[in-house]
Formats: C-alpha cells, structure tokens, sequence
C-alpha cells in the first residue's frame, strides 16, 4: 500500500485513542468500502470517543449505529464482508463480545476456506481490552487467548499509538478477518510521535522493542509497558533485558520468540489474562520445543490470577505488577 | 396485496385463474420434479456410503423452488440448508450440490459466472445466516441496488436471537431483506408448538416493525406470487418482509434421523395428501398444460440429469490435503508453512495407524 503523496501531517503526537481515529478515517479516505459500524459510534463518537467525527465526515451511510447486539454486530460485518466491503465493526468493551463467538468463529474465520476462495471475509473487529482504567463488572477482561485458538482469525494487539496507527491501517486493508484488541489502559496514556503514513506495518510479526542478552521479557497490549519498565529496573542492576512485542497472537511470529530464546536462555512471559490456558502456554511450549538446547533456565510466566478478573477494588492486586516481573527475572538467573 | 391479510395463509390452488402465469407454472413444476429426484438420489447415495449426512428437501420443493424463480441474478441468496432447488435454479450444478453434501468444500465454490457467485453457502449453525444476510441487505441498500436479499431458515430458527436481530435491524433500516421462515412443523424432533406459543410465525414480523404472512408451502403459484411481491417491494425501497411458508417436512431431518420416533405414522399420511408436486400437477393436469405423456418423458430427463451429476460427483479427483490449509488465509502466514510441510508428507492413511 504505498502511496505516492503521504498524508502531509506525518509523524505528530497522539496518544492510542487518536491513532486509532486517525487509522479510521485514512482508511476511509483510501478505500470507499470500509465503513464502520457499532454501538454509540456514529453520533457520539464511540464512548471512548474512538470514532470521533467520523460521522460527521463521511455520513451515517458509512458510520453506522447499530442495535445494541453484539452478535447482530458481528452478523451484519459477514454479511457486508462477504460482498467485497471492508467493514469495521467496534464491540464497545471485550467484555460483551461473547455474543459474537459465532459469528467470529463459525463463520468469519471460515468463509474463506469453505468456499474454497469464493468468498472472503475482510473484517476487523475492534475491541477494547484489559483492565486498569477502574471500570464496571465486565469491562475489563483479557481473553484474547480464546480467540487466538481459532484458525484463520487473525488477532493483532496494538502496545503504543505508532502501532495502533500501523496495525489498525494494516488490519484494514488485510484480505483476512482480523481481531483488533486496543488494550484500553493506553488509549489516553501519553502522546508519542505517530507516522501518519499508508505504510501498514507486518501483520504476523513481533517487534523487539528493546535489545539485551541476559533475559528475554515477552508480552503484548497494555502489559509491554510494565515489562519496559521492569526492564529499566533490571538495568539499574546491571542485567540487560531483551522486550519483545508479540502483536500478532494469531498468526504467531515463531521465529523472532525463538531467536530471542535463544539468544537470552531466559525467558519471562507477561500477560494480564489468567494463567491457566492463557497465551503464554503456547508461547512456553513453542520454546520448550524449538528452542529447548538453548534454554539456561525453566520459562517463567507472569500473568493474573486463576480467577475472574476483579472488580476494580482489587484490579491492582490481580494485574501483573513490575515487581512480579522483575522478581521472575531475576528466578531465571539463578540458574 | 398482502398486508390486507397478514396472517391468513395464502393459497391459490387448485383454483388458478384463467390468467395465470402457466408456462411459468410448468416450468416450476418441472424445476420440483427434477430437485425431487435429485432428492431421491442423495438418500440412496448416503445409503450406499457414497454420500455424507444429507438433509432431504423432500416437501419443501415448492418453496424453493419459488425462491430460484423469483431471485433475479442481482440479487443475494442467503441459505439454509434444505434449499437444494434454490441454489439449482442460481446456477450450482447437481453435482457441486453433491460434492458439498459428500464431505467437500469444493462444492460451495459455486461457479463464477452464474448468479451463485455471490450467494452464501449453506448455514449449518441454525439462524446465523439470518444477520448476515441483513448485512449483504445493507450494502444493496447503500450502493443503492435494485437488489434484493432472500434468506430461509426454518421454524426452529426463530426460536434464535439471530432470527429476531436481523428482522429488527431489517426494520430500523429499512433494509431490501426478505426472510422466508420453511415452517414444515419439526426442528428435527421438536414440534412447532414447543418452539414457540405464538398463533403464527408470521406475526414476529410486527414486533420487528416489518410486514409478515402467512403463505401455503406447498402451493407454487402462491408462494411465487408472495416472494415475486416481497422482493419486488426489497428492490424498490420499501422495506423487509417475514414470509411465513407453511408446509410439513415428509422426510426425516437428515438422513442421520429417524422421524419414526417423534412423529406420528397418520400425520405424515395425512401431509402426504397436501404435498406440493402432486397438488401442483393435478392443477396442471386439470387446466390441460401438463399430461402423462409429458410427465413419462420429464420424468426420463430428469432422471438421466441426474445420473449423469452422480456420474460427474463420482468422478471427482480428490483435493489436495494441502487445501485446509491453503484457502484459510489470503495468503499462507509463515506460521503455518511448517505445518503445510507435515501435511506434505504425511502418507494417506497415516491418521488411521
């Protein structure tokens, strides 16, 4: 997707709530079939405010509220997708997407493959995710693991604005369906310079956003920031980390995990979601296999508890905190 | 014309008026005779282990048959699964019908310069299809087509959120949807009156703000003139219609069922007596477009039509094991290029050991 004439306000501040908008709307501009479609995103603008004057750009034709279901949502978005629209469909918090399942899973991730390429499904659904913001009962869960078990849904977890800007762009203009979970704990958090540019970034791959030897701190979404911060900490001692973004879940970027496994030999695996069945199992067993001669100490993972994700009043206690982080560093040098 | 009388089921025969149409009404016959042995054939083949799990149209021939013949090439066809004579009449060969219910994906790739092209395959997930189809409805409406969208489902259907999702965004939109309900009395076992305790199906349609009746599926003239209405309506802007087809379902719900254990021996005969071909040739018969001699020699044909689609079907090469994963994605991930290679090598038959 490179476009002779670049937006001309390339690299400005914007915190993740703006790159999101802003990937909307280029991609609105691009492509006259991607519209979008929601509860309360048209005329209010989303209620994190994602699709802020959207309607007011480009109508209610291609800004649609929709009735509040979450299914129906889903529904209306395969529908549109298989007849060569690009919709974007929001679920206002993750919380509320189960009503979707089969609709994602029995249909999106298959059109495809059971029409043997007739049909395609080139939808995103976008969702906010993951705890930290104090919200109400339900709108805070992470389980992306749940999603990235289904074979041919991509799921694409943005970590800062430039990569909600690039990925959401390439979610976009991505021929397959894709699960977009904005981890909602960074929407206003800081401004950070964003290219605003028609360069999508890869899909299926992970970024290494910080360089070491010692230990290699793996994570995705709002969790890469206390793995970043564990990392200064564990400089401050003297112990070089390695933070790896893994951004895709679905497809895995197998090969940057196990190259920094292999590099480092210790390997601390963050996420927000439970432990039990939750990504970082995959991540760990792909290690365990590929990577396993390499390995100095057993993979720690970092993650909440086996519960549901609290009530606000004791979210803190639940989140994987920098200390956890830092403390499993610093187990995997023992060995 | 039909709102005077929403819930009143709709006939038209035997009494055709003079005026009607009839060539179209022999072609639909002929269109019900050929899916009907077609039908026949599926059992045997699942019978004989040449077929999968196979779901019978047997009494709903009408009704598809009269979805095929209103549905013009612009026009998206949502099904559900009992719609063998509809998607014949869109342009998929018997055979890709075939390949479909004989365990291959191949055939929903239905061909490419027919009216098929664009239709959804069948919807297993009973009612799912329902919202999807008010999203292909939605982008009719926002090219500002003069297209229509037909979906079915059948009773138990209704008894989902899909169902009612869809014929309530169809009427907040205003969407060119018209959702035809096959209620031919069963959800495999569950009678209608389990699913639901309303008089009618037809009159969910109110609660959606849309139109909704009541029309005799298992009466083609009436159920042509009922869907030619609706979608006409759909094209021109006017809005979504509940089309409720009463028939009764005279086979069982898959050749993997036994309705001898829930359904009564006397209402199956008494089903028999109101089946849709039979009632629709003596209407023929008795107005003088249609004699034995006629039925003998289209009988041959579509017997012979249909041997040679399960000539064709038997004759398929197999897929390659490679293509579950090949059609998965736009593009094979590097992810899945290992797991391609194992499958590569892997001898047929290794699943087995």
């Amino acid at each position: 997707m490179h476009s002779a004439q670049p937006h001309p306000d390339t690299s400005v501040p914007l915190n993740l709530l703006e790159a999101v908008n802003q990937a909307l709307r280029h991609a609105m501009e691009a492509d006259e079939n991607v519209v979008i479609l929601g509860e309360d995103i048209a005329t209010n603008g989303g209620v994190f405010r994602a699709t802020e004057g959207l309607k007011e750009t480009f109508g209610f034709r291609r800004v649609m509220d929709t009735p509040l279901a979450e299914n129906l949502i889903a529904g209306l978005a395969v529908g549109m997708a298989s007849q060569g629209l690009k919709p974007v469909a929001e679920i206002q918090f993750m919380g509320f997407i189960y009503a979707a399942l089969e609709q994602l899973i029995s249909h999106a991730a298959r059109l495809r493959n059971r029409t043997r390429g007739r049909l395609s499904c080139p939808l995103v659904i976008r969702a906010p995710f993951g705890g930290g913001i104090h919200a109400p009962e339900h709108h805070s869960e992470s389980t992306e693991a749940l999603f990235a078990h289904i074979p041919g849904l991509r799921v694409v977890i943005p970590s800062s604005p430039a990569r909600a800007y690039g990925l959401l762009r390439a979610a976009i203009a991505c021929p397959d369906p894709v699960l977009f979970l904005e981890p909602k704990r960074l929407y206003r958090l800081q401004r950070l310079p964003v290219e605003l540019d028609d360069d999508p970034l890869p899909l299926d791959r992970s970024f290494t956003l910080r360089a070491g030897e010692d230990v290699s701190l793996i994570s995705w979404g709002a969790m890469i920031h206390e793995a970043l911060a564990a990392a200064e900490q564990l400089a401050a001692e003297g112990i070089k980390a390695e933070v790896i973004d893994v951004a895709s879940l679905n497809p895995l970027d197998r090969d940057t995990l196990i190259a920094t496994a292999s590099k480092t030999g210790r390997v601390v695996i963050v996420h927000e979601a439970p432990l039990n069945g939750g990504f970082s199992a995959e991540i760990a067993a792909t290690l365990a296999s590929d990577a396993l001669m390499h390995l100095l100490a057993p993979i720690e993972r970092v993650t909440g508890y086996d519960c549901p994700m609290p009530y606000f009043a004791m979210e803190q206690h639940y989140m994987p905190s920098v200390e956890r982080i830092v403390a499993a560093a610093k187990e995997t040098l023992k060995y | 014309m039909f709102t005077s009388t929403p819930y009143d089921m709709h006939h038209r025969l035997p009494d055709l008026p003079e005026n009607t149409d009839w060539p179209r009404l022999v072609d639909g016959y002929r269109h019900m005779t050929l899916i009907r042995t077609f039908d026949k054939k599926a059992v045997n083949l699942q019978r004989t282990g040449k077929l999968g799990t196979y779901a019978s149209c047997l009494g709903a021939e009408a009704i598809a048959t009269a979805g095929g013949m209103a549905l013009q090439d612009d026009d998206v066809f949502v099904p559900y699964y009992r719609d063998h004579a509809t998607q014949y009449l869109r342009g998929v060969p018997l055979h890709l019908i075939l390949q479909y219910w004989g365990g291959d994906e191949r055939g929903n790739a239905f061909p490419a310069d027919t009216p098929a092209a664009r239709d959804l395959p069948n919807c297993v997930p009973i009612a799912s299809q329902l919202t999807q189809a008010a999203g292909i409805a939605t982008k009719a409406k926002l090219d500002h087509a003069k297209a229509a969208v037909l979906a079915t489902c059948g009773d138990g259907a209704t008894s989902r959120g899909d169902f009612h999702e869809a014929l309530n965004v169809a009427g907040v939109w205003q969407l060119p949807l018209v959702v035809m309900v096959n209620n031919n009395q069963w959800a495999i076992s569950v009678p209608r009156s389990l699913q639901t305790a309303s008089d009618t199906i037809a009159q969910k349609a109110v609660a959606a703000g849309i139109e909704g009746f009541q029309v005799d599926g298992n009466d083609l003239p009436a159920l042509l003139e009922a869907v030619d209405y609706a979608l006409d309506k759909a094209r021109h802007g006017k809005g979504a219609t509940l089309i409720e087809a009463v028939s009764y379902r005279l086979s069982d719900h898959t050749t993997a069922d036994d309705a001898g254990r829930y359904r009564k021996a006397s209402d199956l005969h008494a089903a028999w007596q109101r089946e849709p071909v039979a009632r629709l040739r003596q209407a023929l018969a008795d107005a003088g477009h249609w004699d034995a001699e006629q039925e003998t020699q289209w009988l041959a044909e579509c017997q012979q039509r249909v041997d040679t689609a399960v000539e064709t079907y038997l004759n398929q090469p197999p897929q390659a094991p490679t293509d579950m994963l090949d059609y998965l994605y736009a593009e094979l991930p590097e992810a899945l290029k290992p797991q391609r290679q194992r499958l590569l090598q892997q001898q047929p038959g290794d699943h087995h050991a």
